[in-house]
C-alpha cells in the first residue's frame, strides 16, 4: 500500500491490543452446522468449554457436534499419554456420532503444553480411519472469525487434486454442480450456459441460501462454480488443481488464501467482498474482468438494491458510526454504510492484512473520497479503554460494539449494535443488503421509538472510566 | 481427558471474578489469552449490567509465551489504578497462564510499589477447583487480607454493635436470584429485629470489612459461597455462624430458631416463635398452600431434583416434607461437597446422585420418568425432549433466570415464589383429572417426542384409540410401559386387553 503515507490517505493505527472480542474456538458454533457430517472436538480447558457453553447460548442443547475433550491435571503433566487419550474420546465419537470428519481444534492450553496434534492426527487417522482435520483455533493467536481461517486452510489441504473418476456415481449428485449422472446433452445443455473460463472456487463459510444466492448471482454472468470450501459434506470438498482460480467471501480469511496460493497453487482474484450492493457489484467485476467476461445488467442490479434500501438509508444518512472493532468484518462494513451516507472516524479491527484485503480499502478509500466523506483511521489491535474515551469525545450516533460494552454504552445513552450478530446474519450479495440495514437501523428505530420519554441516560453518575 | 458436552459449574476464575466485581470499586484483571473475557459478556447479557463490568484482561500472546510477561502486567496493573483508582486490584490467573507457571505473586508486589491501592493474587488452582470452590476461597482471601491490614494499622473496630447484629455473607454477582433473596433476608432480619452489619461481596465496599467482626453473628444463606469466610471469622473472632439455609417453611424456621439460640447466648434475650407462628400460618402462604386442595392433587406425584447444593437440598426436602410430593432421586454437581447434600437429603428421596456428567442425568430423568424436574437449564431441555415440565432452581442459568420482578427463593416470600414454581410446573391438578374423566382433548395422532427406540409393536385400533384417551403429558410413559410390558411377555399385538393388563401389573 504505497497509498498509505500520501497525505489523503487511509491511515493505520495499532494500539495495545487490549479489547474484548470472542475466543476463536467458537467458530466451531457455525462451521459444525455448516459442515453437515463433521465432528467438532475441541481439546482445552473448563474455560474453552464454558466459553462454548455460555456464547453458543440454546444452540448446546440440540445435541451438537462438537465436545471439549477437557484436559485433566495428568494431561497437562503429561502423566497421561495424549495418544492414548485421544484416540479413547475419537473411538467413543466414532461409536456414537459416525462422522466423515473429526476437526481438532487446538487451543491455548495445547500449545503451551506444545501437544503436537498434528503429528497425533495422521497416525490415529489410519488407526481409526476418520479423517482427522487440525486447527489451532486460539486465542494466543487468533481473534474470533479467524477462527474459520484456520480450520478451513486445514481443509484446503484435505481438497481432492483432481475430479474422482469411479467415485462418480456413489456420490449425492444434488449438489454437485459438476453435473454427475446427468444425460450427455443435459450436461451440454447446462454447459452452454456458461462462458467458457478456468475453474473457479470460492472460499468462506456461508448459510446455504447465500451460497445458492451467490451462485446464482456469478451464474447470470456465465461463470460457472466449480465448487465452495467449504461444502455442505466434507466428503464434498470441491477438486482443488493447479491453476485454478479462487475468490474469498470473507475478510478474514487471509490464511486459506495464502494456503489455497502457496500449497495449492492457485490464482487469488483479490476483490472488494461481496458485502452491501456495491461490494457485491465490485466483487462480480472483479471476477468477469480476470475472467475476461463483460459484465451485464450489473448497474442496473445495483441501482435497484440501493432504490429498494432508499426507507432504511433515510434513518442513517449523515449520521456517525464508530467500530470497536472484533470480527474483522469492519472494512466492509465501513465501507458500505459510508456509502449508505453515514460518516466513520474510526475502525477498529482485531488484525489488518493489507495484502488480503487490498481491494476493499482501496474501495473504502475511493468510496470516501466519493461520498465526500472523511477518511477513517484504522485501529489494528485497539484498546477498548481508550476507545470509550473518544466514543464518549466524538458521541457517534452508532457504536458497532460487543457484548461487554453494549449494555453499558446504551445506559450511557450512546446507541450500539451488537457486532457479533453481523457475523451470524445473512450479509452476502445483493440479495441480503437489507439485512445489513435492518441491523444498523434497529437501535436507531428503537431509541427513535423512544425518544420522547426523557430515558437516555439511566446511570446515576458518569462511572469513571 | 474427559469427553464433555456440558458443564455445571465453570472453571475456577469464574468464580474469583464473580466475587471481585460483586464488591464495590474493585477491579480484577485477568493474566489470560485474548477471549478469556467473556465473563463481561456473561455479567453484561444476564445481569442487564449497566455498568461496564470491572473486568479486564492483561492478554497473553505469542510474545508472553516466548518471552514471559515481564513488564506487561504489572504496566497493566498500575495503569489501570490510575485510570479507575479502585481500592482493590485482584490479578486472576486463568487455566492458561496456571501453565505458564510464571511469577505472578512477584508482579503483584512490584505493582504494589506504584499503584495507590491495593494488589492481590488471587489463590486458585485451575486443575483442582471449580468456580463455587474458587468463589469461596476469593471471598475469604480478600475478607482476611482486609482483615489482617486493619489489624496492622490498628483500625480493627472494638467490640460488638449495641443490638444484634449480623453479616450476610454469599450473596454475588451471577448467582441464582441473590439479589431478590438479599433483599427478603434484610427484611426478614429487620422483622426480627437484628441489623445488618454487612453484605458481602456484593455491593460492599472493602473498606468496610474490618468492621465484620461488630457483628453479633454470620448469616451464609448459600451453601457454595461464604461458609470459608465465616470459619475465618470465627477462628479470630470467635464470631458463630448460621448456616441453615432459610429456604422452604421449615428451613426458615429452622434458622431463625438457630439465630434465636446464637443471639440469646450472647445476651440478647429474644424469642421469635410467635414471629414464626405467624408467618407460617398468616403471612406466608405457603403452608397454607400445602393443606389446600390443590396440593392435594400432588400427592404422591413423582419428581426428581438436580442442582447445586443449596437449591437441590432445599427443594428436596421442600417437595418431600411440606409438599407430600415423592422425590425419586435428588442429586448435585456439588461433587466436592457430596457428604454434605447425602447427609442433608437422604430420608427424603429413595436416591442420591451424585454426578457432573449431564448424559448420566439425562438417562436417570428418562428412566424415572417423573411428572416434573426441578433442575438447571439443562433438565429443562431434557424435559423439553421427553416432554416433563421443567422449573429451574439454580445454576447454570439463562437470561430468564434473572427476572426483573421480585422472586426471592429464600425466607417467607421466597416460600411463596416456590410454591407457584411447584404448582405451575406439575400440570394443573384439576385440569389434569378432568383430562382423565373427560379422556383428553388432545386429538394429535402421532406419539412422538420420546426418547425410546421406535416401536415394533402393532396397536390395535380400538388400543390406539384408548391410548389417545390417555392425557398428553403421560401418554408417553403409557406407551412405553405397555410396550415393555408386551415385550416382555412375548405378545405381538397390543390389544385393550394387553393394555389393561399392562395397567394392573405395572402401574402403567
Amino acid at each position: 500500500m504505497t497509498n498509505t503515507v500520501a497525505p489523503e490517505a487511509l491511515t493505520f493505527e495499532c494500539e495495545t491490543g487490549n479489547y474484548h472480542t470472542f475466543c476463536p474456538i467458537s467458530c466451531v458454533a457455525w462451521l459444525y452446522q455448516k459442515i453437515e457430517d463433521s465432528f467438532f472436538l475441541v481439546i482445552g480447558t473448563k474455560t474453552c468449554g464454558y466459553f462454548l457453553q455460555n456464547a453458543m447460548g440454546v444452540m448446546i442443547f440440540a445435541e451438537p457436534r462438537y465436545a471439549m475433550a477437557e484436559l485433566e491435571e495428568g494431561d497437562i503433566s503429561a502423566k497421561l499419554n495424549d495418544y492414548d487419550e485421544l484416540k479413547r474420546l475419537c473411538l467413543q465419537i466414532k461409536r456414537d456420532r459416525n462422522p466423515s470428519v473429526i476437526v481438532w481444534i487446538g487451543t491455548c492450553t495445547t500449545e503451551i503444553i506444545k501437544m503436537d496434534l498434528e503429528g497425533l492426527a495422521p497416525k490415529l487417522e489410519s488407526e481409526i480411519g476418520i479423517p482427522i482435520v487440525v486447527a489451532r483455533a486460539n486465542g494466543l493467536d487468533y481473534a474470533f472469525t479467524q477462527g474459520e481461517d484456520t480450520v478451513l486452510a486445514a481443509m484446503a489441504a484435505r481438497c481432492p487434486n483432481q475430479a474422482p473418476e469411479v467415485e462418480k456415481e456413489e456420490r449425492n449428485g444434488i449438489q454437485k454442480l459438476l453435473s454427475f449422472g446427468k444425460k450427455k446433452e443435459e450436461v451440454a445443455a447446462e454447459e452452454s450456459e456458461y462462458v467458457e473460463h478456468p475453474p473457479l472456487v470460492l472460499f468462506g463459510s456461508l448459510p446455504d441460501p447465500v451460497v445458492t444466492q451467490l451462485t446464482l448471482e456469478l451464474k447470470k454472468q456465465g461463470i460457472k462454480v466449480s465448487g465452495w470450501l467449504p461444502a455442505k459434506r466434507y466428503t464434498e470438498l470441491p477438486v482443488i488443481e493447479e491453476g485454478y482460480y479462487v475468490s474469498g467471501l470473507n475478510p478474514f480469511l487471509s490464511r486459506t488464501a495464502t494456503t489455497l496460493m502457496r500449497r495449492r497453487k492457485c490464482k487469488l482474484i483479490g476483490a472488494p467482498f461481496p458485502i452491501g450492493p456495491d461490494g457485491s457489484r465490485a466483487w462480480i467485476e472483479k471476477i468477469c474482468s480476470v475472467f475476461g467476461i463483460e459484465p451485464k445488467g450489473l448497474a442496473e442490479r445495483e441501482k435497484q438494491i440501493w432504490e429498494n434500501l432508499e426507507d432504511y438509508i433515510q434513518l442513517i444518512r449523515g449520521k456517525s458510526v464508530f467500530f470497536m472493532g472484533d470480527n474483522l468484518l469492519e472494512i466492509s462494513l465501513a465501507r458500505f454504510l459510508i456509502r449508505c451516507g453515514m460518516t466513520c472516524s474510526e475502525i477498529g479491527i482485531p488484525y489488518m492484512d493489507k495484502r488480503y484485503q487490498k481491494a476493499e480499502l482501496e474501495m473504502l478509500e475511493k468510496t470516501c473520497n466519493e461520498m465526500g466523506a472523511s477518511l477513517p483511521k484504522i485501529i489494528e489491535k485497539p484498546d477498548n479503554y481508550n476507545q470509550i474515551q473518544r466514543i464518549y469525545e466524538l458521541k457517534p450516533d452508532l457504536v458497532i460494539t460487543g457484548m461487554a460494552h453494549a449494555n453499558p454504552l446504551e445506559a450511557r445513552g450512546i446507541n450500539t449494535k451488537w457486532s457479533v450478530e453481523f457475523t451470524f446474519a445473512q450479509i452476502h450479495g445483493f440479495t441480503n443488503a437489507r439485512d445489513i440495514l435492518e441491523l444498523v437501523t434497529r437501535p436507531l428505530r428503537r431509541n427513535h421509538a423512544l425518544k420522547d420519554l426523557g430515558w437516555d441516560k439511566l446511570v446515576k453518575e458518569e462511572a469513571n472510566v | 481427558m474427559k469427553l464433555a458436552y456440558w458443564m455445571y459449574a465453570g472453571p475456577a476464575h469464574i468464580g474469583t471474578l464473580r466475587v471481585a466485581s460483586s464488591f464495590k470499586n474493585v477491579h480484577a484483571i485477568m493474566h489470560a489469552p485474548l477471549g478469556d473475557d467473556y465473563f463481561n459478556v456473561m455479567r453484561s447479557m444476564l445481569e442487564r449490567e449497566r455498568d461496564y463490568t470491572p473486568v479486564t484482561a492483561s492478554v497473553v500472546d505469542r510474545n508472553v509465551l516466548a518471552r514471559g510477561s515481564q513488564e506487561k502486567v504489572v504496566d497493566n496493573i498500575v495503569r489501570k489504578d490510575k485510570e479507575e483508582t479502585p481500592d482493590l486490584i485482584v490479578l486472576t490467573p486463568t487455566c492458561t497462564s496456571s501453565i505458564l507457571q510464571e511469577d505472578l505473586e512477584n508482579f503483584v508486589e512490584r505493582a504494589q510499589l506504584d499503584a495507590k491501592g491495593d494488589v492481590m493474587l488471587a489463590d486458585v488452582n485451575h486443575y483442582r477447583v471449580n468456580e463455587l470452590q474458587a468463589a469461596d476461597n476469593t471471598l475469604q482471601q480478600i475478607v482476611k487480607y482486609y482483615i489482617e491490614k486493619a489489624k496492622k494499622k490498628g483500625e480493627l473496630p472494638e467490640g460488638k454493635t449495641e443490638k444484634p447484629s449480623v453479616n450476610i455473607i454469599g450473596v454475588s454477582t451471577l448467582g441464582f436470584h441473590n439479589q431478590h433473596d438479599c433483599t427478603e433476608l434484610k427484611r426478614l432480619m429487620a422483622d426480627l429485629g437484628i441489623e445488618v452489619n454487612e453484605v458481602i461481596p456484593e455491593g460492599a465496599s472493602v473498606h468496610n470489612l474490618k468492621n465484620l467482626p461488630r457483628a453479633w453473628f454470620n448469616l451464609t444463606p448459600y451453601r457454595e459461597l461464604g461458609i470459608m469466610a465465616a470459619k475465618y471469622l470465627e477462628s479470630e473472632f470467635g464470631t458463630p455462624y448460621v448456616d441453615i439455609t432459610p429456604m422452604g417453611v421449615v428451613e426458615t424456621a429452622r434458622c431463625i430458631r438457630k439465630i434465636q439460640q446464637v443471639v440469646n447466648a450472647q445476651g440478647a434475650n429474644v424469642d421469635y416463635e410467635e414471629f414464626i407462628d405467624n408467618q407460617t400460618l398468616h403471612v406466608s402462604q405457603a403452608a397454607w398452600f400445602s393443606r389446600s386442595i390443590d396440593c392435594q392433587n400432588l400427592t404422591g406425584k413423582k419428581a426428581v431434583v438436580f442442582g447445586d447444593n443449596t437449591h437441590a437440598a432445599a427443594m428436596t426436602k421442600i417437595l418431600a416434607r411440606e409438599m407430600g410430593i415423592h422425590v425419586v432421586w435428588a442429586g448435585t454437581y456439588c461433587k466436592y461437597d457430596a457428604d454434605w447434600f447425602r447427609e442433608q437429603v437422604s430420608e427424603y428421596c429413595d436416591e442420591v446422585l451424585i454426578t457432573e456428567d449431564n448424559g448420566e442425568i439425562g438417562d436417570a430423568i428418562a428412566r424415572v420418568e417423573p411428572s416434573a424436574i426441578f433442575g438447571t437449564q439443562m433438565e429443562r431441555h431434557v424435559g423439553k425432549r421427553l416432554n416433563i415440565p421443567c422449573g429451574v432452581i439454580a445454576a447454570p442459568i439463562h437470561i430468564q433466570n434473572f427476572p426483573i420482578g421480585y422472586k426471592p427463593f429464600m425466607g417467607y416470600e421466597g416460600t411463596n415464589q416456590i410454591a407457584d414454581l411447584v404448582y405451575n410446573s406439575f400440570t394443573l391438578g384439576m385440569e389434569d383429572h378432568l383430562l382423565e374423566i373427560f379422556g383428553g382433548h388432545d386429538t394429535k395422532e402421532v406419539i412422538t417426542k420420546s426418547i425410546s427406540a421406535d416401536s415394533d409393536l402393532n396397536w390395535t385400533k380400538e388400543a390406539k384409540a384408548e391410548l389417545n384417551k390417555v392425557p398428553g403429558f403421560v401418554r408417553g410413559k403409557v406407551k412405553r410401559n405397555t410396550e415393555k410390558f408386551a415385550r416382555e411377555r412375548g405378545f405381538e399385538q397390543i390389544s385393550l386387553e394387553v393394555m389393561y393388563a399392562a395397567k394392573e401389573s405395572v402401574g402403567a
